[in-house]
């Protein structure tokens, strides 16, 4: 069965390549435009892995995953920030709010697949 | 007294009686001793002779009396009387030498004390002398140490180990009003001032960490230990203190007695910063995210199996993010443009320099040559002399290169507040067209170019440029209008009331100065720190709804008058100005129209004067007022008052009129500028100065004794 990944970014630039990425890669894709509709979705969609940008309206990438790491239900899901923020205590901040993993824009895009492969496949 | 007389005369007749005593036992003895016929031959012989032998005797006794006398006076008397004069000449200085008297030792000792006399005479006025030199000596330095310091561009404030201000320089000044959360009504004056603390600005506990920074590392024996600390002020500046030791002035004395602080607000420049830093992240988080984009759709593209609407999509993707990043890159690049602009500071220059300066650097142009036409030598610009000469040779350049001009002149004439400053030349006109061009475009030099135009230089001299044809002498020139230095900073409330001598920024005396344990009341009038005041007011009666609208007032610390340390404000009354007192205090109701109203003076006021013994002449007036707006601004002032009036009547009881300008008067004090609150608040300090002395001469020494007297006095008597 593939798994579930949410694309949580307000960019419809970069959420255009990550969904046709994700898709290509065989995941069953979901989209969000700011940081509730990214909780609301996770809530109602239950995805694997999130992709989360840090810059969002409403609700900052940091609050989506501190509120994620502190609800039981959710606290599992995968999250990777992927994010233009990339000073060194920006990413320990992602790291430190509970991210998994940190992407720094601009990535390579065969890194980022490469990389949510390998995060579903560890995932038990 | 008639006793010593009568025992004065009672000794200089017992040696006269006892010698007719004397006589008279001697001739009766004598008589005895006679047979009746020897006695009968003796009466016969003094009834015949005895009118000769009683003279002769007399006169026997007068001459050996006479004797007596010289050899008393010789022997006897003159010894005492050369103690007395010499004791005289211990005690004082004479005028005239002893004479000398008496036996020859005698007058020999006279003689060597009157040489040394005349040695502790000259020592004497060696001495006096020496200490005058030396005192002119220490003057000077002082003096030169004045100078010296007002000329620094950096504040300076040196401080005794309790943090009381002993020296500041004029910048410190400058730098102190702009802390103060009152600028427009103290002038930061209630920060900065000799025996203030410093710790009216600092925190106490940042000010010791760093002292004990010092130390520990004077220990250590570091020779030149300095701490620094940056600190936000109640103001909201932020400050960056350096503290250096000052150490005593043996060469093994390490010890610290005080230290010596330099600021610099770095408000501005943090502002700067920041922004500069805002800008540059904004920047860079904004290109990652667009390369982030564009790398991502670059490589989708690679996909060959991706059909022609989302390869159009992603496309688009890529032209709408390279769109946005040259608009990205533009910005920035218009904004620390504007940032250069705003950050160059202008400085003041003698107008005949920057025209020879810009005359050496046309020259260097090829093909040019440049002169100079009427210059007023003593114009003074306030410019960015770098860029204008870039904006001058630039404009140079473009004539020779584009219209062949082979040589220009530079004019430099005063135009009310500014200047006119031409680039003039002979020969062909220009479409105004060009010259909007030449003034927008970036301006270039040879091989030197600015991202700044010749309008971003005007602009930033806050000037005008343009173009103009002289008809008649056949010239044509570009003008630039240029602001001129202002001749001098402008009169504040001090230089105007005392501009005849150096500020008194220091007073190392206070070195010594410790907080002292005593009540004020047992210290000495000469050693304590005063407020001196006055206030202006709508009339007579604060309790009938008369109001303060002016409050003037000047600071006595270490015995000297500080008249730089002044505050004068006006006050609106929130009432009108009766036209009666205005003759009197010179205030017309425009004057305080937009002034703050005693809820925001009186607190600047109060902190003015912390600290401090008020002085005020009829103080009890100016009190009444002060006190019946407590309420309303929350501010009690507590400190002892003395008052001049009541001063001067205790030390001249007996004079008919104690009104400031009569005791003024009286002693000697020059009245410049009455009232004014200041001009009135100067005559008080002065008159108080000559006070001290009288007070001390009638016995009154402190606060307390000075005290008491004014309430011994008739006036105080007389309730206001």
């Amino acid at each position: 069965m593939s798994h579930k990944v949410l694309i949580a970014d307000d960019e419809p630039n970069i959420v255009i390549s990550l969904e046709y990425l994700m898709k290509r890669a065989g995941y069953e894709v979901l989209v969000a435009r700011d940081g509730q509709e990214a909780i609301d979705a996770i809530r109602r969609e239950r995805p694997r892995l999130v992709l989360l940008d840090v810059m969002m309206p409403k609700k900052s990438g940091y609050d989506v995953c501190q509120e994620l790491r502190a609800d039981e239900d959710l606290k599992g899901t995968l999250v990777l920030m992927l994010t233009a923020k990339g000073r060194d205590t920006d990413i320990d901040k992602g790291l430190g709010v509970g991210a998994d993993a940190y992407m720094t824009k601009p990535f390579a895009t065969k890194e980022l697949v490469a990389k949510v492969a390998d995060m579903l496949g560890a995932a038990p | 007294m008639k006793r010593a007389d009568a025992l004065r005369v009672a000794l200089l007749l017992a040696p006269g009686l006892l010698l007719a005593l004397f006589a008279l036992v001697g001739g009766v003895a004598f008589w005895a001793t006679l047979d009746e016929p020897q006695r009968q031959v003796l009466a016969a012989a003094l009834n015949h002779s005895g009118t000769v032998l009683l003279p002769v005797g007399l006169g026997l006794s007068a001459l050996g009396a006479w004797g007596a006398h010289l050899l008393y006076q010789q022997h006897v008397a003159a010894a005492p009387r050369l103690l007395e004069q010499a004791q005289v000449r211990v005690d004082g200085e004479l005028p005239h030498e002893i004479v000398p008297a008496g036996s020859a030792a005698l007058q020999g000792l006279a003689q060597s004390i009157n040489q040394l006399v005349r040695q502790r005479t000259q020592l004497r006025e060696d001495m006096a002398l020496k200490v005058a030199e030396a005192s002119q000596r220490i003057d000077q330095e002082r003096g030169r140490l004045a100078a010296l310091m007002s000329e620094l561009t950096q504040s300076v404030v040196v401080c005794n180990l309790d943090g009381r201000i002993l020296l500041y320089n004029q910048r410190a000044r400058v730098q102190f009003r702009a802390l103060s959360s009152a600028p427009s009504l103290a002038g930061g004056a209630e920060l900065i001032g000799l025996g203030r603390s410093i710790y009216g600005v600092f925190e106490r506990k940042l000010v010791a960490h760093a002292l004990e920074k010092i130390e520990a590392r004077l220990q250590r024996g570091a020779t030149q230990p300095t701490a620094q600390f940056v600190t936000t002020t109640a103001a909201g500046q932020l400050l960056r203190a350096m503290m250096t030791p000052v150490r005593g002035t043996a060469p093994d004395d390490a010890v610290m007695h005080g230290f010596v602080l330099m600021l610099d607000n770095i408000t501005r420049e943090f502002e700067d910063e920041s922004a500069r830093d805002q800008l540059l992240h904004a920047f860079t988080e904004g290109s990652r995210a667009s390369l982030g984009n564009l790398q991502a759709a670059v490589e989708m593209l690679d996909d060959a199996d991706m059909d022609t609407a989302m390869r159009e999509r992603f496309q688009g993707v890529i032209r709408d993010e390279a769109r946005a990043m040259s608009k990205r890159i533009q910005d920035l690049a218009t904004r620390s443009t504007q940032d250069l602009r705003t950050r160059w500071p202008l400085e003041d220059m003698l107008g005949a320099d920057l025209v020879s300066a810009a005359l050496r650097r046309i020259e260097l142009l090829p093909g040019l040559r440049a002169g100079s036409g009427e210059v007023d030598g003593s114009l003074w610009l306030k410019v960015d002399s770098f860029s204008l000469l870039l904006a001058l040779a630039s404009l140079a350049a473009r004539l020779a290169d584009e219209y062949d001009i082979k040589r220009v002149e530079l004019r430099l004439v005063p135009a009310g507040p500014r200047a006119h400053l031409d680039l003039v030349w002979t020969g062909p006109s220009m479409s105004s067209e060009t010259v909007l061009n030449w003034e927008a475009e970036p301006m270039k030099v040879g091989a030197e170019s600015s991202p700044l135009s010749v309008r971003d230089v005007v602009q930033r001299h806050g000037g005008e440029f343009w173009f103009e044809r002289e008809r008649v002498r056949q010239q044509t020139f570009f003008r630039f209008l240029l602001p001129l230095a202002s001749a001098q900073e402008p009169l504040d409330a001090a230089a105007f009331v005392h501009s005849d001598s150096r500020p008194e920024y220091y007073d190392f005396d206070l070195f010594q100065a410790t907080e002292s344990t005593h009540a004020l009341d047992d210290r000495p009038l000469a050693d304590l720190a005063y407020t001196v005041f006055d206030t202006e007011t709508t009339g007579l009666n604060p309790s009938q709804g008369d109001e303060i609208i002016q409050i003037g007032a000047t600071r006595i610390v270490g015995g000297k008058l500080r008249r730089q340390e002044c505050f004068e404000q006006l006050v609106d009354p929130q009432r009108d100005i009766p036209a009666a007192g205005i003759p009197i205090h010179g205030v017309q109701p425009e004057m305080v129209r937009g002034q703050p109203t005693i809820d925001r003076v009186l607190p600047a006021f109060h902190t003015f004067a912390q600290d401090t013994v008020l002085v005020a002449h009829n103080a009890a007036f100016d009190m009444r007022f002060l006190q019946l707006k407590e309420a309303r601004t929350g501010v009690r002032f507590e400190q002892p008052v003395l008052d001049t009036l009541l001063l001067s009547a205790a030390v001249h009881p007996n004079q008919e009129s104690h009104g400031l300008e009569a005791i003024a008067e009286r002693l000697g004090v020059t009245v410049l500028g009455r009232h004014t609150a200041l001009g009135d608040a100067m005559v008080t300090a002065e008159v108080f100065l000559k006070l001290l002395p009288l007070l001390q001469a009638a016995g009154i020494y402190t606060l307390g004794q000075a005290r008491e007297a004014s309430q011994k006095t008739f006036y105080a008597r007389v309730q206001y």
